[in-house]
């Protein structure tokens, strides 16, 4: 069996994908995961996972293009000249 | 002249170092890659038991750790006869895990009750890295206790077990230790005592 | 060059990266499974000419630093056949190919070692001379190799520390221990120069065209013999090649060339301990198979 290790390496610190180990069960998988991403120390915690309960997931769809969930969506920088010219006033940094 | 303490960190000491030095001999040619890494971890912590336990003796002694682990004739070791034994096999090897961690178990435990401050706190950091061996062991005693050559193993060694709680079945040493010990001190007996490495 | 191949050689010469599931083009596949698999191998038998000098360690800090070396170049192996296994070939038959002859392993791995000299010799110059091409993997346009190589090379870092220490004590210690960094340098140093490999232009050398190392054979002996050369003379060593130069102006190194058949008649399987090293390993393997089956029967 195929366990994938995701390592934490300080607390606080997103868990990231480390790497992947063969174990029979989940005892040998722990053992397993515990030295090769932790023998030296280098790691607060760690996940280990059997990648066959991993979810994978990639195929994200926008055939509509829905801008409105991006920043490119929100073209500022022409409206925000033009309000300052009608109202005679220059950007902060131009003062 | 050997003080008891003294007599007792080498008896536990020479004990870690011989089979730290034997399960080490399974770097690079476990059965396979992951127990490989796994089992490394284990041979070096024993050294470093061993290290421990020398480093403590040797303050009573007037010597090195160093010096207790190579200087010495191979009779002058107070290792048992199950540490000494080369096993090229998994399953005997797995044998002598699982019974040295069953009666090391107990003898750490003794030691940790022990009035002597020094030996009592080394005695609880040494079990504290043997929880993991324990697991390691039981982990492999669950997986192959129904094998026959397991089993076999386990009664061809299970006498020499008892020799690591007591003292009196401690009688002499197989001519394996002297061998290893060859092995163990040649690049060190090249130069004169006291050269560095 | 079919257009979808060209698009994906135009996407990795721009740093693009590549996932295991992504479309790859046969030749990319194969030359890539093929050079990652001779890396897990050459981490595999590099363990055995260590291996001897565990037991014979002389202090308790070497005997753990060597233990925890030769370890860690078993959880290398470990984690480059984990990237071949995920790329089609299953481990054991990248096992069996090593053990038949069929696959091949590092030049280096096949020589004998003599001395504790040459305990501190490959951990400080044949360690180096492997950090330089693993730093060349490290930007490899197959992400999953190049994520390992990270931790491959931090590693590394500590055995060239312990190389160097053990080196640096023994010049310091006797005129005998002095003898052996010596005589095991000069008994290394064809081998080292060969390492490398043979000079192909980087242009024409399909690993880096396809971005799978981003450094030719030559340019990576280069890198070799300019940090390590100095090192070698500080110390009052000497290399057996008279025309070992650096050419100041050009900043290049001028050396005897290489024995290139040499080189050719070892990777092939004909070195002086090729025979010995796989037959140990396939006596290990016979002798630890039923372990296998009785932990994959119930894992299944």
């Amino acid at each position: 069996m195929i366990w994938e290790v995701f390592r934490q390496e300080r607390k606080g610190q997103a868990f990231q994908h480390a790497g992947s180990i063969e174990a029979p069960d989940e005892r040998f998988a722990e053992w397993y995961a515990r030295e090769q991403y932790g023998r030296r120390g280098e790691s607060e915690a760690l996940w280990v996972v059997a990648r066959e309960s991993i979810l994978h997931v990639d195929d994200f769809v926008d055939e509509l293009n829905r801008n409105y969930h991006r920043v490119d969506g929100y073209p500022l920088k022409e409206k925000l000249k033009e309000a300052r010219e009608r109202a005679g006033t220059t950007a902060p940094r131009d003062r | 002249m050997l003080t008891t303490r003294a007599e007792m960190l080498l008896e536990i000491a020479d004990d870690e170092l011989i089979l730290g030095w034997r399960d080490s001999e399974w770097t690079g040619i476990a059965p396979f890659l992951e127990e490989d890494v796994a089992f490394s971890s284990i041979a070096q912590n024993e050294i470093g038991h061993a290290r421990a336990l020398y480093e403590l003796a040797a303050r009573d002694l007037g010597t090195t750790a160093d010096g207790l682990a190579f200087d010495r004739a191979p009779d002058e070791y107070r290792c048992a006869r199950l540490v000494e034994l080369r096993l090229p096999s998994w399953e005997h090897t797995i044998a002598r895990h699982h019974l040295y961690e069953e009666a090391d178990a107990i003898r750490l435990e003794r030691l940790k009750a022990s009035d002597d401050p020094e030996l009592a706190g080394l005695a609880a950091k040494i079990d504290r890295e043997e929880v993991y061996h324990r697991l390691h062991a039981q982990m492999w005693f669950d997986r192959l206790a129904g094998e026959p050559r397991f089993t076999a193993a386990l009664d061809e060694l299970r006498p020499l077990a008892a020799a690591i709680l007591d003292r009196e079945e401690r009688d002499g040493h197989s001519p394996e230790l002297a061998e290893l010990w060859e092995e163990m001190t040649i690049v060190r007996r090249s130069q004169p005592a006291g050269t560095t490495w | 060059m079919e257009t979808r191949e060209r698009e994906f050689l135009e996407y990795v010469q721009s740093g693009g990266q590549v996932e295991t599931d992504d479309w790859m083009p046969d030749e990319y596949r194969a030359r890539l499974r093929k050079f990652i698999e001779m890396h897990g191998n050459s981490e595999l038998m590099g363990v055995l000419p260590e291996r001897e000098w565990i037991l014979r360690a002389p202090t308790l800090q070497r005997k753990l630093a060597l233990t925890a070396k030769v370890q860690d170049e078993v959880g290398h192996a470990q984690l480059i056949y984990r990237v071949v296994e995920d790329l089609g070939k299953p481990r054991e038959e990248c096992l069996e190919d090593l053990i038949s002859g069929k696959a091949k392993f590092h030049n280096v791995f096949h020589y004998p070692t003599k001395t504790w000299g040459d305990v501190g010799v490959i951990a400080w110059l044949v360690d180096a001379a492997a950090i330089i091409s693993q730093k060349a993997l490290l930007k490899c346009s197959y992400a999953p190799y190049a994520r390992i190589m990270k931790k491959i090379c931090w590693e590394e870092s500590f055995h060239i520390l312990h190389g160097r220490d053990v080196i640096l004590t023994l010049m310091n210690g006797t005129d005998d221990q002095r003898g052996l960094v010596q005589e095991a340098v000069t008994r290394w140093w064809g081998p080292l120069m060969q390492f490398h490999g043979n000079p192909i232009p980087a242009d024409e050398d399909p690993m880096v065209v396809w971005r799978i190392k981003s450094q030719g054979n030559d340019e990576a002996r280069q890198q070799f013999l300019d940090g390590y050369v100095p090192q070698i003379w500080e110390l009052g060593l000497t290399v057996p090649d008279p025309a070992l130069r650096k050419d100041e102006e050009t900043g290049r190194w001028h050396y005897t060339e290489p024995d290139w058949d040499e080189l050719m008649h070892v990777v092939t399987g004909h070195g002086p301990k090729t025979e010995e090293r796989l037959d140990l390993r396939r006596k290990a393997r016979e002798n630890s198979a039923w372990v296998r089956r009785v932990l994959l029967a119930e894992a299944a």
